[in-house]
């Protein structure tokens, strides 16, 4: 399928109906249950899980692929997200262009960027790309204030140029839409006890997705793909075979900036705003733990890794006290208040502590990330027989 | 002149604490080979211990002051802390009064622990491993401390102050008023620094600690237990982190993302100095600290705008793309 073995158009196939699905698979537990807040399939955070999926992708291809760890992706994300606002402003509410754009400035930074900084690999690469990324994000906040809006962040205004959209006379500020679809406008659909929202906007992102993530699958196996992993394995034998590893990478640099800016293109799309703390570099770490908790330099890894990650923000933060209590309440008084003390630092605002830890773990023992993870529980059921030939077909973790 | 003057003290003060992280990520990478991305977690740790010990100090008990009443007719309580009921009113007061130099006491020993749990319990693990797992297991580390201190102390800035005597400003020289605390803040740093250079350079353990920087298997040879002179040396670079943590209270008041914020600049600092020469990341936290002072005048943000925020970040670009291994780096480390 699409030039595609096998394998690939199932695993393709498999993203395709779980995002599709997703607002089905996302939202098991019934609207008056008590585990209802675990609900996770309302547009705003499905939004947010394929956006950061795309993030996550576009970042494997580089870090994945040729061992670059770069520490200032979050840079383009946030360009793209302002030029995308920008399009909003001055050209149309149509998100086609906007995003367009977004991938396309986000492309040419990444190849500025690039090119100073794939002068060094290792740690230099890495502090490097940081440094530019925290440039970007302090010029964003003080003194590219005309363009950037700076702390405030740049918004829609309603006496803004946008040429192309006919006169906004509604006093309200205008929508984003997709040829006239409206990105917020939804569908409810109501089953029984369950609820499930369809969101234009969410099914926009994921077709979005679905295109990153075939283009990721032709890049991996792609003669293109092959010399990115040659230049991982090994750089200096590449030198020595007589190929210049460095157009290579600044390809990869580029195209994963590129998947960035559509990032957050596509986050502004979702939401007409645009703030510098987005290119801050804790949002570069947050890329990067995405990918490794996901599994780096695997296929469906990134995507897993954002969609976890996105859910303890949004879901696993919300988890209290009262709803702790709830939990254990069939247990005796003591052992319920003790086991409530014992979890709370771990769970509502102190979910960064569980993210942390699971990290740390993650690196230390699962170098590979959830995928080898599954990879591995795998192999436990199908025991000894298939062993040999689970070993040469798993994907590459990456050391 | 006296803008210069006052522009290098201010500089003096934001570089002594870039040198002195620096120095300590120095230290581990340049004897263990790790990059240890927890190293501002260790700084700002330090600041707590000055939170704790000032905390210490302060546990009081409440008795009735029998005079007053509240202004809903209920006694007045009064607050008496535990030090000044043991050692008198003067000596208990002043002992609070004194509780950030005390916390440095106290930081030393909790900091070499703090160091040796970190080293035999994680970073041992990850010698053989890339540097980028390394980074990547520092750096979950650095969010686990940051929230576990969050836990227990909030997320607000916590003042610690300095002690009265030392809080005032000082006159220098005609013109030239310069807070006290950032002078002794440089004096300290001085101190520490020059502390850790003797302590390389002039014992037999330091002796040891230079040769296995050079040569680790050699010295392995000769029969020396290096690794564990190693791991001391973790615990020292973990001490010299939170002293200049406890020190910086006073400046700035500790909150649980400082460390962070300094981390970066020092990654920074430790690349422009070269990765793993000690003197190079002491010269270079302080160059890079003058420099970003000399760059937050008026003078410099009119010619350039913004010239301030990005000064640090501009120089490490420039530095490593012309001097790939830094103002004073070894040939072959990390190339």
């Amino acid at each position: 399928m699409f030039g595609l073995n096998k394998k690939d158009s199932a695993l393709l196939l498999l993203v395709a109906i779980l995002t599709m699905m997703a607002p089905f698979i996302l939202n098991p537990f019934p609207t008056d249950s008590g585990l209802a807040q675990f609900n996770a399939g309302y547009p705003d955070l499905m939004q947010r899980f394929v956006i950061f999926g795309i993030f996550a992708i576009g970042f494997n291809i580089l870090f994945g692929l040729t061992g670059y760890l770069s520490f200032g992706h979050a840079a383009f994300l946030g360009v793209g997200s302002y030029s995308a606002v920008w399009m909003f402003k001055l050209l149309s509410m149509n998100i086609l262009p906007a995003v367009i754009l977004s991938v396309i400035i986000a492309g040419l930074f990444a190849l500025v960027i690039g090119y100073v900084s794939l002068r060094r690999s290792g740690i230099y690469f890495s502090i490097l790309t940081l440094a530019f990324a925290q440039m970007s994000f302090a010029l964003a906040y003080s003194v590219l204030t005309p363009i950037t809006n700076g702390e405030t962040g740049l918004q829609l205004n309603l006496d803004d140029a946008r040429i192309l959209d006919p006169v906004n006379d509604s006093g309200s500020l205008p929508v984003t839409s997709l040829f006239g679809l409206e990105m917020r406008s939804s569908f409810d659909l109501a089953v029984g006890p369950w609820d499930f929202t369809f969101s234009v906007g969410y099914y926009v992102c994921a077709i979005f997705l679905l295109l990153a993530f075939y283009l990721a699958i032709r890049i991996f196996r792609s003669p293109f793909g092959m010399m990115l992993r040659a230049i991982k394995s090994n750089q200096q034998r590449l030198n020595y075979t007589g190929l210049n590893p460095r157009p290579y990478t600044l390809a990869a640099f580029v195209i994963s900036g590129m998947y960035a800016g559509l990032a957050g293109g596509l986050l502004a799309s979702m939401d007409p705003l645009a703030g510098a703390e987005r290119m801050q570099w804790t949002a570069s770490g947050e890329v990067v733990l995405m990918t490794i908790l996901g599994g780096v330099g695997t296929l469906i890894g990134p995507v897993l890794g954002a969609g976890l990650i996105k859910y303890f923000e949004n879901i696993f933060s919300k988890i209290n006290d009262t709803v702790l209590h709830g939990w254990f309440s069939f247990l005796p008084d003591g052992i319920e208040d003790f086991l409530v003390t014992i979890i709370h630092p771990f769970v509502g605002k102190g979910w960064h502590l569980t993210l942390g830890i699971i990290f740390m773990l993650v690196v230390t023992f699962l170098p590979g990330g959830l995928v080898e993870g599954g990879q591995r529980i795998a192999r436990l059921f199908r025991g000894k027989k298939t062993k040999d030939g689970a070993d040469g077909a798993k994907t590459e973790p990456a050391e | 002149m006296d803008g210069i003057i006052l522009q290098i003290l201010n500089g003096l003060d934001k570089g002594s604490a870039y040198a002195l992280i620096a120095l300590g990520l120095t230290l581990i990478f340049g004897t263990l080979g790790v990059v240890n991305f927890a190293h501002g977690a260790l700084f700002m740790i330090g600041a707590f211990c000055a939170v704790f010990v000032q905390r210490l100090l302060n546990l009081s008990f409440e008795t009735v002051d029998p005079g007053k009443t509240d202004f809903l007719g209920n006694p007045s309580m009064v607050k008496t802390p535990y030090i000044e009921s043991w050692f008198g009113h003067d000596i208990g007061s002043a002992i609070i009064d004194w509780s950030v130099p005390l916390a440095v006491l106290f930081s030393i020993p909790v900091m070499i622990l703090i160091g040796f749990v970190m080293e035999r319990g994680l970073i041992k693990h990850f010698y053989k491993r890339e540097h980028a797992d390394q980074i990547l297991v520092t750096f979950g580390l650095a969010i686990v401390l940051q929230e576990v201190i969050k836990a227990f102390y909030g997320a607000n800035p916590i003042q610690t102050p300095a002690p009265e005597a030392l809080s005032g400003i000082a006159t220098l020289a005609d013109g030239i008023v310069y807070p006290v605390w950032r002078i002794v803040y440089f004096c300290f740093a001085t101190v520490i620094i020059g502390g850790v250079f003797a302590f390389l350079r002039f014992t037999t353990f330091g002796m040891v600690v230079r040769a296995g920087m050079e040569d680790r298997e050699t010295v392995g040879l000769l029969g020396i237990n290096i690794d564990r002179r190693f791991t001391i040396m973790f615990g020292i670079a973990a001490a010299v982190a939170g002293m200049a943590g406890v020190m910086y209270g006073p400046i700035n008041a500790p909150n649980y993302h400082m460390g962070m914020d300094f981390l970066v600049l020092s990654f920074v600092v430790v690349v422009v100095g070269g990765m793993g020469s000690l003197p190079g990341a002491v010269a270079a936290g302080f160059l890079l600290g003058i420099l970003e002072s000399f760059a937050s005048t008026t003078w410099a943000t009119t010619t350039i705008p913004g010239i301030n925020q990005i000064i640090i970040y501009l120089v490490a670009i420039i530095i490593l793309l012309t001097r790939p291994r830094g103002l004073l780096g070894k040939k072959g480390v990390m190339e």
